[in-house]
């Protein structure tokens, strides 16, 4: 296996009055090494349920309910992540995926100072490291983040610092113990564009610094288009499009890309009205079995409601699940 | 015009119905089951109770449970089925009455105090504070020896005792509904305070100010129970459960049924008042409307 | 009669930070330190900067929902600082406020019947069957159905919701309304959506507009002026094409490099702005802006630049871009 990380045919259900509710339907991705892969999607659409059901925190009541994920783990092998124990899942997370959340300021602890909270992730790895050399490391990797006042901010809580400084903290944290993949989940949609601008630029170096691979889930195609390579498109709980972001900006072959792309662009053309898909957000957990994105479609046709579209090659390395492309029915 | 009776409300049964919801819950029925039987109990205790209740049998004192006497009797000879029965209504005023008093001055104190912020705010809650640093049952039979003993001085006692409860709840609900969006909304779309007050602020601190008084009304009927049972609440021979917990405490070996019977159906009402509250919390959430 | 619908003079609002048990201010924050500017009636005048930057408090403040420490807000020629709290009251029918967030807006214990009649109730001495023409005629424009008056809010999705909310602002015919970020909780795809209809409601309702928000994009499209905004003060105001195409006060130009582009094939290097937005309660001396500038020099550092007009437009700065 070539790549970092290959998920198939990843299934997640929930339980709604009791009864078992599908929320992510037969998912498959590829993640290479030194790759970035950016996930976009609305609310519900399943995109960070993916993420955390790969280090297996997922809340109850929901659940992996088939798939597997298979990582090239560096101390491990191959392991698929879907299925490992919690003992073994403890040495992976946080050290050879680390994850990055939207909040920074309610992912770090507000009674702990940041040195201690750095540490503690290190400590947690490297047992015997001594105090000095967790120090150091902790210094090398704010540097990294371009902290300023390194010795300053190490001795600071949380609420003494901005909501920028607190999610280079976080990702300096994620970085701490150089992982294999990092997954990023809408990490700059809590900070202002110009400090977005800098997270962005700071996440782009140190992926070429790190070779490390990046898993970037997002809502903004805007962020997408400058951080990754490759791009998967979910809607209602499946992906409805992927491809390089290349491929996918210029040439969208679903029509909910191509409806996501026109509105945003419409937004710098002077006119009265701007592109909108109609229609709303589906809800995370009702999943139809024709095509979902139908009843928003302007292609819509009666015989779109046959069954669910496959997911198939349009161009080289180009996916999408839409009848005007395969007439091919998932089964 | 034929526009006229366009909008034509639909008012037929909906399943966002308050009781509907609660009945739908298991919780909730077996809640509202309990507090239905003890109600009716006490409505219909004269039909329902075999004797009179300070009715004296001089020659079956001390009866265990048998067919006459369901419950057994007492050292007077008294049925204690009869007493229970009527007991009931003695409990469920003392807490309805208790709580009713509580639950309307604590709403309009906590409502004052959580929405005019400032002086008015600190002196009514440094008098709640005050009246909550007393431990309550010390509080109520101070209340009692200064009123004196009788069925409405304790009513007034108990619920004198409730009040900061409620005020606080009010206020803690008021104050936060306070900072939401929707009540800066109503202020922008030009309501008058009183309109602000009435038709945002009140409705949604509702469910809470409920709950609180579920959960009052059995702390009350406790209350009652303890002070009968210490003989500064209902006086002998007007069946309390409380006394007659308190009449037992000599007879405890002798005749235990005098014990388990009052302490059961205290027991039954207290449950079935907090499993209510519970069911009635969650089913107040605007969020269950179908 | 002024051409302009509104006017802000020098608008000032600060907050106060108290300290111990006697509550003894020991501070301000200067959420608005000085805000200036004009709405032609039918315009739209966008706000735009980063959070904290005080264009939702200034918002808040234009309309009295927070009492403005001092500055003047002429509204159809009246002061609205010198009117009583009834008057203000009254005077709500003509100037409403959307608020961002339609999940938290929305009384969840009222249906849409009752959100949006209670707004015609305080205002209008209306019949039952005129209150329910105009509920009528205003859900058909929000494309709400019938059947759906009697929905309460968390049966409605997000967009939906923020529909209702429009509604319930414009239901009293309002000359002049504010939008605070009023599409940034929605999902991406519904935005096009409730920006539509508000454009759309503006034109045919004549309305003046206030749009305050920090998404460059959507100011764009939507306003003909637009104010920028930063650290309660603002940096630089006039033609939204103008600021956009050449940008003279450098905060401006920051803000729009920063702006993520849709194409992938220009990922460009850009000149990232360095440093975090200060705390309003300890502002930089000078310019709040010069602490993270890289054409600020020792006048910048000393002295407050004030909002003056320069090529066309106001901008606050002493060393603008040519």
């Amino acid at each position: 296996m070539q790549n970092l990380l290959e998920i198939k045919d990843l299934k997640i259900k929930t339980l709604r009055n009791k009864e078992e509710v599908m929320l992510l339907d037969k998912v498959n991705l590829n993640i290479a090494p030194g790759q970035c892969l950016g996930i976009v999607g609305e609310s519900g659409c399943g995109k960070s349920i993916t993420a955390n059901s790969l280090l297996k925190l997922l809340p109850y009541p929901l659940s992996v309910s088939s798939g597997n994920a298979m990582f090239k783990s560096p101390s491990l092998g191959m392991v698929d992540l879907l299925n490992l124990e919690e003992n073994a899942m403890r040495g992976i997370r946080g050290k050879e995926i680390a994850m990055i959340f939207q909040e920074p300021m309610t992912s770090l602890d507000p009674i702990f100072t940041i040195e201690r909270q750095m540490k503690e992730a290190l400590e947690f790895h490297h047992p015997h490291m001594p105090e000095n050399e967790k120090h150091e490391r902790c210094v090398e990797v704010l540097k990294q983040v371009n902290i300023p006042r390194i010795e300053q901010t190490l001795a600071s809580y949380p609420h003494q610092l901005s909501g920028g400084q607190l999610q280079r903290i976080m990702i300096a944290i994620a970085l701490i113990n150089t992982p294999a993949l990092l997954i990023a989940d809408e990490p700059t949609t809590a900070l202002d564009v110009t400090i977005q601008a800098q997270i962005l630029e700071l996440m782009n170096n140190l992926k070429h610094e790190q070779n490390a691979s990046v898993m970037f889930i997002t809502h903004d195609l805007g962020v997408i288009a400058e951080t990754s390579e490759q791009v998967a498109v979910f809607y209602s709980g499946h992906i409805v499009e992927e491809a390089s972001a290349e491929e996918l900006f210029y040439r969208p072959a679903h029509p909910y890309t191509e409806g996501l792309i026109r509105s945003i662009s419409s937004l710098n053309e002077k006119g009265n009205q701007l592109y909108s898909i109609p229609g709303n957000v589906p809800p995370g957990g009702e999943l139809k079995s024709y095509c979902r994105f139908y009843d928003r479609c302007k292609y819509a046709e009666d015989s779109c409601k046959r069954g669910l579209p496959m997911l198939v090659e349009v161009a080289p390395k180009h996916y999408c699940r839409c009848f005007r492309h395969s007439m091919e029915v998932e089964v | 015009m034929s526009d006229i009776k366009r909008i034509t409300k639909k008012r037929k049964f909906r399943k966002d119905n308050t009781l509907y919801l609660l009945l739908r819950d298991p919780l909730g029925r077996a809640g509202f089951m309990g507090i239905a039987l003890i109600v009716l109990l006490a409505i219909f205790a004269p039909y329902i109770s075999n004797f009179d209740v300070a009715e004296i049998h001089s020659k079956d004192r001390l009866q265990a449970p048998n067919s006459t006497y369901w419950f057994g009797t007492d050292n007077f000879g008294r049925d204690i089925f009869s007493r229970i029965v009527y007991g009931a209504r003695v409990s469920l005023i003392v807490g309805i009455v208790s709580v009713s008093i509580a639950a309307g001055i604590g709403f309009i104190l906590g409502i004052i105090s959580g929405y005019f912020e400032g002086r008015i705010e600190t002196t009514i809650m440094m008098v709640m504070d005050v009246l909550f640093a007393f431990p309550s049952i010390l509080l109520a039979l101070l209340i009692v020896a200064v009123l004196g003993t009788s069925i409405v001085n304790t009513m007034i006692a108990i619920g004198i005792v409730n009040i900061p409860v409620f005020t606080r709840t009010v206020r803690a609900s008021v104050k936060s509904i306070k900072s939401l969006d929707f009540v800066a909304d109503a202020k922008s779309i030009g309501l008058k305070d009183r309109d602000i007050l009435i038709r945002h602020i009140a409705p949604n601190s509702l469910a809470s100010f409920i709950v609180q008084a579920t959960l009052a009304l059995s702390s009350a009927i406790l209350t009652e129970a303890t002070m009968s049972f210490l003989g500064l609440g209902i006086r002998p021979p007007e069946p309390s459960w409380g006394s007659m917990l308190s009449e037992s405490r000599a007879f405890m070996e002798l005749a235990p049924w005098m014990v388990i019977f009052p302490a059961l159906f205290i027991i039954l009402t207290i449950l079935s008042f907090n499993i209510l509250g519970d069911a009635l919390r969650d089913v107040l959430d605007p969020k269950l409307k179908l | 009669m002024s051409e302009y619908l509104l006017t802000v003079k020098n608008l000032k609002t600060y907050f106060p930070i108290k300290e111990g048990l006697v509550k003894r201010t020991v501070g301000y924050v200067k959420a608005v330190e000085d805000v200036s500017f004009s709405v032609k009636q039918k315009q739209v005048y966008a706000i735009v900067g980063e959070s904290g930057c005080g264009k939702s408090t200034a918002g808040k403040s234009i309309v009295r929902l927070i009492e403005p420490t001092a500055g003047e807000v002429i509204f159809d020629g009246k002061n609205l600082s010198s009117l009583s709290d009834e008057e203000i009251r009254l005077k709500r029918r003509d100037m409403q406020f959307i608020f961002q967030n339609p999940y938290s807006s929305l009384n969840p214990r009222m249906n849409v019947y009752q959100l949006l009649s209670e707004p015609l109730k305080t205002h209008f001495n209306l019949t039952e069957n005129e209150m329910q023409l105009q509920i009528l005629e205003m859900i058909d424009k929000i494309g709400i159905t019938e059947d759906q008056l009697w929905r309460y809010p968390h049966q409605f999705s997000g967009g939906q919701k923020q529909r209702i909310s429009i509604a319930r602002a414009l239901i009293t015919k309002p000359r002049f309304v504010i939008a605070d970020e009023p599409v940034s909780a929605l999902d991406v795809s519904i935005q096009a959506q409730v920006l539509n209809l508000l454009i759309n409601l503006q034109k045919e309702m004549e309305l003046a507009m206030v749009f305050i928000s920090h998404d460059l994009n959507v100011v764009r499209f939507i306003s003909s002026e637009v104010a920028v905004m930063y650290l309660g003060s603002i940096m630089e105001s006039g033609s939204t094409d103008e600021i956009y195409q050449k940008p003279l006060h450098p905060y401006s130009k920051a803000l729009l490099d920063a702006v993520p582009n849709i194409d992938p094939l220009k990922k460009k290097r850009r000149s990232s702005l360095k440093g975090e937005v200060p705390n309003p309660a300890n502002p930089p001396s000078g310019c709040p802006f010069s602490p993270r500038c890289s054409r600020a020099d020792d006048i910048c550092r000393k002295e407050k630049p004030t909002l003056s007009f320069y090529k066309g437009r106001n901008i606050a700065c002493h060393n603008p871009l040519e």
